[in-house]
């Protein structure tokens, strides 16, 4: 007998596939394209319902591409907010309407929308923020820096960081089918480092654009739809509620640790559809190993190569995917028999040195190096790494001037 | 004072800073231990059997009849609630009432533990509750009482409640009614 498959599509008439086939078995064909074009080409196979915008530099021609999407049929909902405060309440009121949704910022942007981060996280809303780090400073800085990550570590959201814009891209996807699992249900941020990966152009490999992922399932959400009778709506709007004894300390406690306990629980999906929370490169043996996250892993990566070969300091770099979930055990594990420990990263606190210290206390005597440390703009080309880790171990550089 | 299960010597006991995650499809949790779904479900039927005060606490998706699923449910809750010979008090809806809930008649997620404690209840069974706010009452009850606690999930279960059983639809309930009569008459009830 004939087996008849039932095909579902979605609104814009895309085949929907399972997440898996989309991430990791559908042919590939290769683009060469901007971060920016690489969320146009991920939103749209995403089954996107809503997205709001509002214009700063570098994500704005990501917000304005998504716009294309909606004209074109992709995204169901699609406008520009008043302010990013706007856009940030604007995109939970989509999301809390059962609509799969995303949007994007930048720096002030960021700042500006901080309030709705944990309203979001604390009122289980699965929706994804693509982050396009840029300085946080006065005098204004528009150059790429990624400090304002580190003001969202710990809003409840998850927070997933992308090396170049392959990674971008698989993460949108990954982070839609990951935050909108039903004991996950926490939103999601996909950080890249704007203008290294925003506005440069690199290769990169994308599935065919008439398939999509599964629409959203909002009636698997793990709260119903709340309005102001229902908390979190009715603490909100009633101080009698909001100081009872009866109410307030138990369940904002608890309430806390359940949307820190939701992060916690992302991680064997994220392991699966990150291929892990950590990538391991260069010779596993290596004594020198440098952790690092987004294009910072990219030039540690170069660096470890030019310390392997021309100078003979076998090194190793371990990339971390996901700040939230932390990969602490997985660093751990990765440590081995590492005698250094090198963190170079992009901003000026050293906010991926604080957290590998945190995880790190008690566990292993391996001296952790914060440096080499970059802001305001300032590029990290490998060479600087390298230097540090030469001028640390007491070596003189053969090749590197 | 919590004093069961792996996390029942913080004030605030959470069972995921211990490593503890809701157990894979087609496996139960029983504290922090993952086990095939019979063995969570006799365990579960034997606490509810053997404690004091048995209560289900079923919430609105077995409550009200949003679609034929939750109608079966709501019969099966009461077959299961018959077999063990266990009480019923709702989890109607998640308000917060104020200044607070009349335990005889109702739970409430902002806080569980008044009912459980008014009642002395040793044993319970959430069912039908929406997974965030089960899981927020959850740790709660641990924090805050003795009481054991049984999570009957329709998605992926609860690792604060003291058994978890994930993925629980009309046939799953009525394979708990079967093993739950199998460990009454074992037990000579």
């Amino acid at each position: 007998m004939q087996e008849t498959q039932q095909v579902q599509y979605n609104r814009a008439g895309q085949r929907v596939v399972s997440p898996d086939y989309l991430l990791f078995e559908a042919p590939r064909e290769k683009q060469f394209m901007t971060g920016s074009e690489v969320v146009k080409e991920a939103v749209k196979r995403a089954s996107v319902d809503a997205s709001v915008s509002y214009p700063i530099t570098p994500q704005s021609e990501a917000a304005h591409l998504i716009g294309e999407l909606w004209v074109e049929g992709y995204v169901g909902v699609y406008f520009r907010g008043e302010s990013e405060f706007g856009v940030m309440s604007e995109v939970a009121g989509c999301a809390m309407a059962g609509g799969r949704t995303i949007t994007t910022t930048s720096g002030p942007g960021t700042l500006r929308a901080m309030e709705n981060f944990p309203m979001w996280a604390g009122s289980r809303l699965p929706l994804q923020l693509v982050l396009m780090a840029r300085g946080v400073n006065s005098p204004l800085t528009i150059q790429p820096d990624n400090l304002e990550i580190s003001f969202l570590l710990d809003t409840g959201c998850m927070v997933w960081h992308a090396e170049n814009a392959q990674e971008l891209f698989e993460m949108i996807l990954a982070g839609f089918v990951v935050a909108e699992q039903p004991d996950v249900h926490v939103p999601v941020i996909t950080a890249i480092d704007g203008f290294f990966i925003s506005h440069t152009r690199e290769a990169v490999m994308l599935p065919p654009d008439d398939i999509a992922l599964p629409p959203y399932d909002p009636y698997k959400a793990p709260m119903p739809p709340i309005d102001m009778e229902m908390a979190p709506g009715r603490f909100l709007r009633d101080p009698y509620v909001m100081k009872s004894n009866y109410i307030s300390y138990a369940s904002h406690t608890s309430w806390q640790f359940e949307v820190r306990s939701a992060i916690e629980r992302s991680r064997p999906y994220a392991k699966h559809y990150l291929r892990g929370l950590i990538e391991e490169f260069g010779n596993p043996e290596a004594e020198v190993v440098l952790i690092a996250s987004g294009t910072a892993g990219a030039q540690a990566k170069e660096a470890a190569i030019i310390l392997s070969e021309d100078e003979g300091v076998p090194t190793r770099v371990i990339r971390l995917k996901t700040i939230r979930p932390f990969p602490g055990e997985e660093i751990l594990q990765a440590l081995r028999n590492a005698k250094y420990v090198f963190v170079p990263e992009f901003n000026v606190i050293g906010w991926l040195e604080r957290e590998v210290r945190r995880v790190l206390y008690g566990k292993t005597d391996v001296p952790i190096v914060g440096s080499p440390r970059v802001a305001g703009g300032m590029t990290m080309p490998p060479e600087v790494i390298v230097k540090e880790v030469l001028k640390t171990l007491g070596k003189e550089a053969k090749h590197v001037i | 004072m919590a004093s069961l299960g792996p996390s029942g010597y913080s004030p605030y006991p959470v069972a995921v800073y211990e490593g503890v995650l809701t157990p894979p499809p087609g496996k139960a949790l029983l504290f922090n231990e993952i086990v095939d779904e019979e063995v969570a479900m006799r365990e579960a039927a034997k606490a509810m059997l053997t404690r004091e005060n048995p209560t289900i606490f079923p919430g609105p998706q077995v409550l009200y009849s949003w679609n034929e699923e939750a109608k079966e449910k709501a019969k099966l809750v009461r077959k299961i609630a018959e077999t063990l010979g266990a009480k019923i008090i709702p989890m109607y809806d998640y308000r917060p009432k104020y200044p607070k809930i009349d335990p005889e008649k109702e739970i409430n997620p902002n806080h569980p533990n008044l009912t459980i404690w008014h009642n002395n209840i040793k044993a319970c069974i959430f069912v039908g509750v929406h997974c965030h706010y089960a899981n927020v009452a959850l740790k709660i009850i641990r924090a805050e009482t003795d009481c054991f606690t049984i999570a009957l999930c329709g998605n992926a279960g609860h690792e604060d409640a003291m058994i978890t059983l994930r993925d629980q639809h009309t046939e799953e309930l009525e394979k708990f009614i079967r093993v739950a009569e199998e460990v009454k008459k074992e037990l000579g009830k």
